[in-house]
């Protein structure tokens, strides 16, 4: 990973769209699975960044189902046009916080977008050069499940870039981390370094006996880090007060600041950060 | 809606009528084919696709905007449940009743199907009359690209046009034989896949789609997307499943709620949108067990308050279909 004060080694600057010349550090969140939790993760690792005096952008190119701006409370927000591209929206007063999302641009939020690979790919295009970041230390890309379109595009559109890497999330069942298999095998080949591994969903804990259920199995993540020897970053349980404060679109990282998600979110930033 | 790859922004799409009349087709490489109308013929496998599908009763999608809500989870327990010996017998006639049934996996980057199944390392077998499917049980033939793939970290890395291909292979190659019910389990979303799946399914006839969703406002969102889908493309939905609805914990009983339905639930969505709800299927960590390991949660846990919600949800859709023939008759 590269340092803060490193020289960009990689692309010349007039390549460089207006957009991203303000943004340090590119991380995209991924897994081969659907309804994971890579929103989730999105938002609370965006959270925890600021919460350590961090400046964020997060783009959510999950064009079909984006869920960024439903979770930070602002589905209704446009964005604006300037002469610097378009201006991303900023949920929190003190505008630590920047996001993108199509979902921003759509009139109708019930409309459902029904377009095949191409035409997503120009609007990722756009999305990547077309929004005026300003200065911001860390971009979070939100992506949809697979290993399609948005994906090659996206890594495609960022080698010059050189992004930190790819964060996979993952929920404990073999059948969640068999997709997750396949986004590793895709990160490898499009050569994008891989962070690490974080196991959402692991374990609930009933609130009335305090008895921990696996409901979605346990471990998977935690396997699937070891026998590839990608770092394991940590385990998210499920809590019922994450999914309520992300459905009123609250901050959860400053409402339960003592809860266990809350510290894993403080365990699995300072991991990635670390080196940096 | 269907743009070619070298189509330039704002091409009017090759079925409009204005294809490769605008002013945007100006230099688009596919302006003369647009124009001279070529492009609005119909794709040849559409036709053998209707004639493949001849033998096919009922074609039922599995759908949602979203992922991860148990779709092919859903789509699993419904072919198992359709496929089921004694499935439908109390309806009145007491001759032996057995469905055949079949499950198609279109989700070609994240498969899920075959694991569900325990048929993990199954291959296909090519014969004189097209691919021949795996079988799960004598009567629940299955397909999926996961049969395909070499090892169980192949990823599928394809753009748009190679998944269409593919599902169009799927579609017109498979020799499923006689069927009941083929079950078609899609990936999240609306974009390739399904305008595929539903454009190659035009004329063989779809009988309806399912909407699996989960209780909280961030899956509802995109399942309005996807239901929004449906009417654009005319695939009549047959219902809504709401599934992961409760949680009951194992040891005191007490009942949680783990994906709030801060909004109503599928339940007021249902009401809003005038669809039918068909059940909701509480969190059995049960379920997720039974399908990591490939078994059939109906037969694991036959008395569970999921399993009688799914074969309820079964008994429905089975309903609908038959009435649906019935009227067409």
């Amino acid at each position: 990973m590269k340092s803060d004060s490193a020289v960009e080694p990689q692309g010349p600057e007039e390549n460089t769209p207006s957009g991203l010349r303000g943004v340090k550090n590119i991380i995209i969140v991924m897994s081969g699975k659907g309804g994971v939790g890579k929103s989730t993760v999105t938002v609370e690792l965006a959270l925890t960044l600021r919460s350590m005096g961090k400046k964020v952008g997060i783009l959510d190119i999950d064009l079909c189902g984006p869920s960024i701006p439903r979770m930070f409370g602002i589905s209704n927000q446009r964005v604006h046009q300037s002469s610097y591209g378009w201006i991303p929206v900023y949920p929190l007063a003190d505008k630590t916080i920047a996001l993108m999302s199509i979902g921003f641009l759509m009139n109708n939020p019930d409309e459902a977008v029904v377009w095949r690979g191409p035409k997503k790919n120009s609007l990722i295009k756009q999305l990547l050069d077309g929004v005026y970041w300003d200065d911001i230390d860390y971009l979070l890309i939100d992506t949809p499940p697979g290993t399609s379109d948005e994906h090659i595009t996206i890594v495609e559109a960022l080698r010059q870039y050189s992004p930190e890497g790819a964060v996979l999330v993952t929920t404990p069942q073999a059948v969640s981390v068999a997709d997750v298999r396949r986004e590793i095998t895709f990160c490898r080949k499009a050569t994008l370094p891989i962070l690490g591994v974080v196991e959402n969903m692991s374990g609930f804990i009933c609130p009335n006996c305090e008895e921990c259920t696996n409901v979605f199995s346990s471990g998977g993540g935690k396997d699937l880090a070891e026998e590839y020897a990608i770092p394991y970053l940590g385990n998210i349980p499920i809590d019922p007060e994450l999914t309520k404060t992300l459905e009123e679109g609250g901050n959860f990282i400053e409402k339960f600041p003592d809860s266990r998600v809350a510290s894993t979110m403080r365990t699995i930033v300072t991991n990635l950060i670390r080196d940096q | 809606m269907d743009v070619p790859t070298d189509a330039p922004e704002h091409c009017p799409g090759t079925q409009s009528e204005e294809a490769g009349k605008t002013s945007g087709c100006a230099g688009c490489p596919n302006q003369q084919i647009c124009s001279s109308g070529k492009a609005k013929e119909v794709d040849p496998a559409v036709d053998q696709i209707r004639i493949r599908m001849l033998p096919v009763k009922h074609k039922i999608l599995v759908l949602s905007g979203k992922g991860g809500v148990g779709k092919s989870t859903f789509s699993t327990c419904l072919a198992r449940a359709l496929a089921s010996d004694n499935f439908g017998r109390e309806d009145g006639d007491n001759q032996f009743n057995q469905k055949q049934v079949a499950l198609l996996d279109v989700d070609i980057c994240g498969p899920s199907v075959p694991t569900m199944l325990g048929l993990q390392n199954e291959q296909v077998h090519q014969s004189g009359s097209g691919w021949s499917p795996v079988y799960a049980e004598d009567n629940l033939a299955v397909m999926s690209i996961g049969f395909l793939l070499g090892s169980a970290d192949d990823a599928v890395i394809w753009r748009g046009p190679k998944k269409n291909t593919m599902i169009k292979n799927f579609l017109r190659d498979v020799d499923w034989g006689e069927l009941d019910y083929l079950v078609v389990d899609t990936p999240p979303g609306t974009s390739d896949e399904h305008l595929s799946v539903v454009t190659y399914l035009n004329k063989a006839g779809i009988d309806g789609a399912v909407i699996v969703t989960t209780p909280q406002e961030i899956s509802l969102q995109d399942v309005r997307k996807e239901i929004d889908f449906c009417h654009k493309v005319k695939v009549p939905i047959l219902g809504v499943v709401e599934n992961m609805s409760a949680f009951v914990c194992p040891r005191c009983k007490t009942q949680s709620v783990i994906f709030p339905p801060s909004t109503g639930g599928a339940e007021k969505m249902c009401q809003d949108l005038g669809l039918t709800l068909l059940g909701k299927v509480p969190l059995d960590p049960l379920i997720g067990k039974s399908c990591d390991e490939g078994k059939s949660f109906l037969e694991e846990a036959p008395n569970s308050k999921a399993t009688l919600a799914l074969m309820e949800i079964a008994k429905r859709i089975k309903g609908m279909c038959e009435n649906r023939s019935k009227l067409e008759r």
